[in-house]
């Protein structure tokens, strides 16, 4: 699950980790106040918010560019709000469709940018599970405001990791070899130290998929900020973090994934036009593949999970069909242990009670699988049987390209 | 012989008395397997009864460990509770836990991981299907099936395979036998970031093997485990591979089903494990209908 950076900053807070102060609010009439409550002498950031990345260098579908602004004056401030809030924002991570921007968060911007010196203060620090090793692994780089990725490509030597250990947790020494590989003495020294263990602490205890500080900034007063948060949640733990779950924004998701959730389904939106129901992720996945590899475009991802029962079926379409650029659905079940000809059953009262028209190819495989063909066949409705995953791709494939 | 389980191994079954664990619990008694016990905190004492046989529960891993000989455990305990359910196998000293429930936090296996160093307990698992090692009888009956894998697509043989995924296995297997092809052991090593046994761990175990003369080995996007692993054959191993790698379409950062499938970088899409995995001499299967035949073209059987 993620969150928004104004959440993220506000747990952060709660953690002790130094944060920028801000206000985020959700419509214009809220812009006065909310700037009336920070310090703008030295200008403020105008942050657009979206469970999406890259917000900096997006453009607005109107044409507006810049997701997030330096505002110099509380005029200017309030002009570059109204033309975020409620404008669709486009970033290299939201797709072409955009995001509807609807919360600003402002920010107090005193005391940014480079230090008297001329030295560019921004640095990099991430959380998150190294899978080689199974341990959290603490990520920093002295190269902060940039895409890690391309750091990490093109000067590795400029990336610092440290693995925590689970059993004893991060270790003084390892918040000091960080606070050392970003170059920091003195008082930054000791600031630095007590925001890596702040943060490991918060990562720990919240049951963190990643956090995400980019950029970690000093001050030109010398103070060591988090000015950029992104947070992750592990799923699967929320079930133990109620205020965690609490800060969900749903419009941030889609709304088809959170239908499809409700009936155990696990359903992930693509550009193509064939459907698949599929029970198994990693079957799924190979079914989305296969009709790639005969020439067709996989419409989605979903997998049913172990069942595959007439109202999931029914639940599957309805969500399938709800997606205008569908044109065929492949249905590939494995019924190991579930009887095929109970899953045939289900999948022709699907069928009629959606009012199914689009070409539809089911592939059976496993328990009772003969009874469960002839059940299809036996349907009067026009069914198409596959034999294979091969075959079953090639004839939605054909049928679709034939429409 | 086999890997990790053969026909005699003894099994309790952790969470043996919830609807999903007394279902597979039953399944597997049907399928002729050694499933001698079943471990409910609170219910010691009473009996798991299924078509004539009785297995007795107890309260915990140690004292059904100690009073039944079980060896191996089977667990579908709730999530919450899962990694709990996993470190009391590590305090009871079996060969094998195999972790079946899906959904555990990633906390939970970091720290369940960390605390299997040094302990003889190997983990599969968690969110994975189990194994089987077939048996000889009647479609593969009398074999040995932990999880929740069909019993009778198998049949015994020389084949190992090896997946994260379910029902990809089961395709797999079931390919195999159709084309008369047995498997020594089918092991599924579970979806998860954080698993208790790798590929490549259990590609070593198959090289070791004097019954497996080959391997199929599934995987999908997210990590580098396979990539580990088809080096570590690429130097090693002397039975004829074939893999396959699920995941061809999926786009960059979704994570999809599995907690584990979601690309991250650049080295952990299917088209650069599979680039890998040609160079490494690994056969491999275009699609998942080619699994047994990328197989078969290097492989005699």
């Amino acid at each position: 699950m993620n969150i928004h950076e104004y959440q993220a900053k506000e747990l952060f807070a709660q953690f002790g980790v130094a944060v920028p102060k801000g206000v985020a609010v959700t419509s214009a009439a809220e812009f006065e106040g909310a700037l009336a409550k920070i310090d703008t002498s030295g200008g403020i950031m105008v942050k657009s918010q979206i469970h999406a990345g890259g917000r900096g260098k997006g453009t607005f579908t109107d044409g507006f560019k810049g997701g997030v602004k330096f505002s110099p004056t509380k005029e200017k401030a309030l002009e570059n709000a109204k033309a975020m809030l409620g404008n669709t924002l486009v970033t290299a991570q939201t797709g072409e469709a955009g995001r509807k921007v609807q919360t600003i968060y402002f920010t107090e911007a005193a005391n940014l940018g480079k230090r008297p010196d001329g030295r560019d203060d921004e640095y990099y620090l991430a959380i998150l599970l190294d899978r080689a090793t199974s341990f959290p692994v603490i990520v920093a780089s002295t190269e902060g405001g940039m895409e890690i990725e391309h750091v990490a490509h093109h000067t590795p030597e400029k990336i610092f990791k440290v693995q925590v250990d689970p059993a004893v947790g991060l270790q003084a020494f390892q918040a000091r070899q960080i606070a050392f590989s970003l170059g920091f003495s003195g008082d930054l020294f000791k600031q630095c130290v007590t925001l890596v263990t702040k943060l490991y602490q918060f990562y720990w205890e919240k049951d963190c998929a990643m956090v995400e500080v980019n950029p970690l900034l000093v001050t030109k007063e010398g103070k060591l900020l988090a000015l950029d948060a992104k947070v992750s949640f592990d799923d699967n733990a929320l079930f133990r973090h109620p205020d965690v779950v609490a800060l969900r924004d749903l419009n941030e998701e889609d709304a088809k994934e959170i239908e499809a959730s409700k009936f155990g389904l696990s359903y992930i939106a693509l550009d193509g036009n064939i459907a698949c129901l599929v029970n198994g992720a990693g079957l799924a996945m190979s079914t989305m593949d296969i009709i790639q590899h005969f020439g067709g475009s996989p419409a989605n991802f979903l997998d049913v999970g172990g069942g595959a029962t007439k109202d999931q079926v029914t639940a599957a379409f309805k969500i399938i069909l709800g997606d205008a650029n569908v044109k065929g659905i492949l249905v590939n079940i494995f019924g190991g242990i579930m009887d095929c000809n109970v899953i045939a059953t289900g999948i022709i009262e699907a069928v009629k009670e959606t009012g199914l028209k689009l070409p539809l190819v089911v592939r059976l495989e496993g328990n009772n699988v003969e009874a469960g063909k002839a059940t299809l066949a036996a349907s009067g409705l026009t069914i198409v049987s596959g034999d294979s995953m091969a075959d079953a791709a090639q004839k939605i494939v054909k049928l679709v390209n034939a429409k | 012989m086999s890997i990790l389980v053969k026909e005699d191994t003894r099994i309790l079954v952790q969470g043996i008395t919830g609807d999903f664990g007394a279902r597979h619990a039953r399944l597997s008694l049907d399928y002729g397997s050694q499933v001698v016990a079943g471990v409910t905190p609170g219910k010691g004492g009473q009996v798991f009864e299924h078509a004539g046989k009785k297995v007795p529960i107890f309260n915990t891993v140690a004292e059904a460990a100690k009073q039944t000989g079980a060896t191996v455990s089977a667990i579908f305990v709730p999530p919450p509770f899962a990694a709990d359910a996993i470190l009391e196998c590590f305090d009871a000293d079996l060969d094998l836990a195999v972790a079946i429930t899906e959904g555990i936090p990633v906390r939970d296996m970091v720290r369940a991981k960390r605390a299997m160093a040094g302990r003889r307990t190997r983990l599969i698992g968690p969110n994975c299907p189990g194994l089987v090692t077939p048996g000889r009888g009647d479609k593969s009956s009398g074999g040995c099936r932990i999880g929740i894998a069909p019993g009778y697509i198998h049949r015994r043989g020389n084949v190992g395979v090896v997946s994260r995924s379910g029902t990809l296995t089961y395709e797999a297997v079931w390919q195999l036998t159709c084309r008369g092809k047995g498997q020594s052991t089918c092991v599924g090593i579970g979806g998860d970031p954080v698993n208790g046994t790798s590929h490549l761990d259990v590609i070593k175990l198959f090289n070791d093997d004097p019954e497996t003369e080959a391997i199929i080995m599934i995987g999908e996007i997210g990590g580098n485990a396979e990539v580990e692993a088809a080096r570590w054959i690429k130097a090693h191993c002397k039975k004829p591979v074939a893999g396959f790698i699920a995941g061809a379409t999926a786009p960059a950062g979704r994570r999809m089903g599995h907690a584990g499938a979601v690309i991250g970088g650049a080295e952990d899409t299917a088209a650069a494990k599979i680039k890998i995995f040609e160079e490494c001499g690994i056969s491999v299967a275009a699609t998942p209908s080619d699994m047994a035949d990328a197989l078969l073209r290097i492989w005699k059987g």
